[in-house]
C-alpha cells in the first residue's frame, strides 16, 4: 500500500498515457466498422470476403501484430501510433460483424415501409436502420472497449508506456503492490470507458431506456408477441 | 517491403533450425503448452458449463465471473503469478488454464441454451433418463458452440503463451523478446509471422473441426425462423463466447 501512495504521480500518468493508447481505436473503430458491415450486410459477394478477412484478422495474436504494423505502415515500434493501429484494426475486426447483423436484424417490414412512405436509400440508412440496430451496436462497442483496455496493456512488453508497464516494472523490480495497482486501474478504466458507453447509449437510444433488459423479460416479451 | 524478405530469411535460415532454441523446438513447445492448457481448463469448465447448461441454475454467477475474469489483462495476470510462484512454466500455465476458462465454459453452457425447449421436451416426454437426455441430445446438439468456444480459448491461449516469454524461456515468443533485445528485426517480424502462422493454422483447423461435429440434420450457424428478427445478437455471436483476449 505505501508504495501506491507514494507513486500517485506515476499511476496518473500511466493512466493518461493509457486512455491516449485505447480512447482513439474505440471511436475509430466504430467509424470504420459502419460502413464496411453496411458494405458486408448489402452485398453478397462482400459479406463473405468482409466477414472472413475480419475474422482472420481478429485470429492474429497482439504481440506479433505490434511488431508487424511497423513493417506495413512504416510507425516506430514504440510509437503510440504503432498501438492505436493495431488496436483500431481488432476493433474493426470485432465490429464489422457486430455491425453487419445488427442492420441484418432490422425487420424487413420496417424498411419496406420506410420505402413506402418515399425515404431514400441515403436516409433509411441514417434514420431507420441505424438507429434501430442502435442497440445492438453499442453492445458491440462495449466488448471493443473492454477489449482495448484490456489489450493496450500488452504494449508495455514492447516498451510503449500504458498502465501495462506497471506490469512489467513492477514484474523487474518485484513489486507486487505495482502490478496490483495496474490490474485495478486497467478493470477500472474499462468499466469507466464502458459505463461512458452505457450513459451515452442512453442519451442517442432514449427508447430503449425501457425495453426489457433480462433474458427472462425477453423471453415473456417474446412469447407474448408471438401468435397464439 | 525488404523487411519481410529479411523475416522471411531468417525463417529460411538453416541455423535457426539447430539446437535447444531453435525454431522447431520452440514450436513444439509452444503448440504442447498450448494443448496442455487447454485441456487443463476444459477439465474444469466443461463439466461445469454442462452443470449450468443442463439444469438452468448459476448462469448468472459464471456470467459474472467469466465476465470479472476476461477483463483482468492477461499480462497483469501473468507477471503477478510469475511473481509468486517464480520464473518458470508455471506461472503461464496458471494464468493461461485461468484465461481459458470462460470462453470454453460459455460455449458449454450456451450450446446447450441453444437447442429448442421443445426438443429437450420432446425427449423427457418419450422416456429418456436426465443423462440420456444429457449425453444423447444436449451434448451433441450443444457441440458446435462448445467447440467454437475451445476454439476461442485456443486462440487466446496461443496469443498469449507468446506473452509469457517474457516470464518464462519457452516458445515462439522467446524469438520476439531475443529479437527485441538485440534489436534485430528480421528475428523479431520472423517470429512474429511463425506465430501468426501457427495462429491461422489452429483457426483453420477449428473451422473445418466445427462443420464436422454438426450432427446430421442440423443447419449449423441458422437460427430458428422466430428468432432470426429478433434484435438480439444470435447465439453463434455471443461475445461471451467469440471474444478473445490476445
Amino acid at each position: 500500500m505505501t508504495w501506491i501512495w507514494s507513486n500517485l504521480d506515476l499511476l496518473w500518468d500511466r493512466t493518461l498515457d493509457h486512455l491516449v493508447l485505447s480512447v482513439p481505436p474505440i471511436i475509430l473503430s466504430f467509424l470504420f466498422a459502419v460502413p464496411l458491415g453496411w458494405l458486408a450486410n448489402r452485398y453478397r459477394a462482400g459479406r463473405g470476403v468482409i466477414l472472413t478477412a475480419s475474422g482472420l484478422l481478429y485470429a492474429i495474436p497482439s504481440l506479433p501484430l505490434f511488431f508487424v504494423i511497423p513493417a506495413v505502415f512504416g510507425t516506430s515500434l514504440r510509437s503510440p501510433l504503432n498501438l492505436i493501429i493495431a488496436l483500431t484494426l481488432y476493433g474493426v475486426a470485432l465490429m464489422v460483424r457486430v455491425v453487419a447483423d445488427g442492420l441484418a436484424s432490422v425487420d424487413t417490414d420496417v424498411r419496406q415501409s420506410a420505402v413506402a412512405v418515399g425515404y431514400s436509400g441515403w436516409s433509411i440508412f441514417w434514420q431507420v436502420e441505424l438507429p434501430l440496430a442502435g442497440p445492438v451496436l453499442l453492445a458491440g462497442l462495449r466488448v471493443v472497449a473492454v477489449s482495448t483496455v484490456s489489450l493496450a496493456t500488452v504494449g508495455a512488453v514492447i516498451g510503449a508506456q500504458s498502465l501495462g508497464s506497471l506490469f512489467t516494472d513492477g514484474f523487474q523490480r518485484g513489486i507486487q503492490a505495482e502490478i496490483i495497482a495496474g490490474i485495478v486501474l486497467t478493470v477500472g478504466l474499462a468499466l469507466l470507458l464502458d459505463g461512458v458507453l452505457v450513459v451515452l447509449g442512453r442519451i442517442l437510444l432514449p427508447w430503449t431506456r425501457r425495453a426489457p433488459t433480462n433474458r427472462r423479460t425477453l423471453r415473456v416479451a417474446r412469447m407474448a408477441e408471438a401468435p397464439a | 517491403m525488404n523487411l519481410f524478405v529479411d523475416a522471411f530469411n531468417w525463417i529460411l535460415d538453416p541455423a535457426n533450425y539447430a539446437g535447444p532454441g531453435g525454431i522447431p523446438v520452440r514450436l513444439v513447445e509452444h503448440l504442447v503448452f498450448t494443448v496442455v492448457a487447454v485441456l487443463l481448463a476444459s477439465l474444469i469448465a466443461i463439466p461445469v458449463g454442462f452443470l449450468i447448461g443442463h439444469t438452468g441454475r448459476g448462469r448468472s454467477l459464471a456470467v459474472a465471473t467469466s465476465g470479472g475474469l476476461r477483463s483482468i489483462p492477461t499480462l497483469g495476470l501473468l507477471t503477478l503469478v510469475a511473481l509468486w510462484v517464480g520464473i518458470g512454466l508455471g506461472a503461464p500455465y496458471v494464468a493461461l488454464t485461468v484465461l481459458a476458462i470462460p470462453p470454453i465454459l460459455a460455449g458449454a453452457y450456451a450450446g446447450f441454451e441453444a437447442i429448442d425447449r421443445s426438443t429437450i421436451d420432446s425427449a423427457r416426454s418419450v422416456g429418456m433418463s436426465e443423462s440420456q437426455i444429457v449425453r444423447t441430445v444436449e451434448i451433441p446438439l450443444g457441440l458446435p458452440l462448445l467447440i467454437a468456444g475451445i476454439r476461442s480459448a485456443t486462440l487466446q491461449v496461443v496469443a498469449t503463451a507468446t506473452l509469457a516469454a517474457y516470464v518464462a524461456d519457452f516458445g515462439l515468443g522467446r524469438f520476439l523478446f531475443a529479437g527485441l533485445k538485440t534489436r534485430d528485426y528480421a528475428e523479431m517480424l520472423g517470429g512474429s509471422l511463425l506465430v501468426i502462422l501457427l495462429a491461422l493454422a489452429l483457426e483453420g483447423i477449428f473451422t473445418v473441426v466445427q462443420r464436422l461435429v454438426v450432427p446430421k440434420g442440423v443447419a449449423f450457424g441458422r437460427p430458428p425462423v422466430d428468432r432470426a428478427r429478433s434484435a438480439r445478437p444470435g447465439p453463434g455471436m455471443d461475445p461471451a463466447i467469440t471474444k478473445g483476449n490476445h
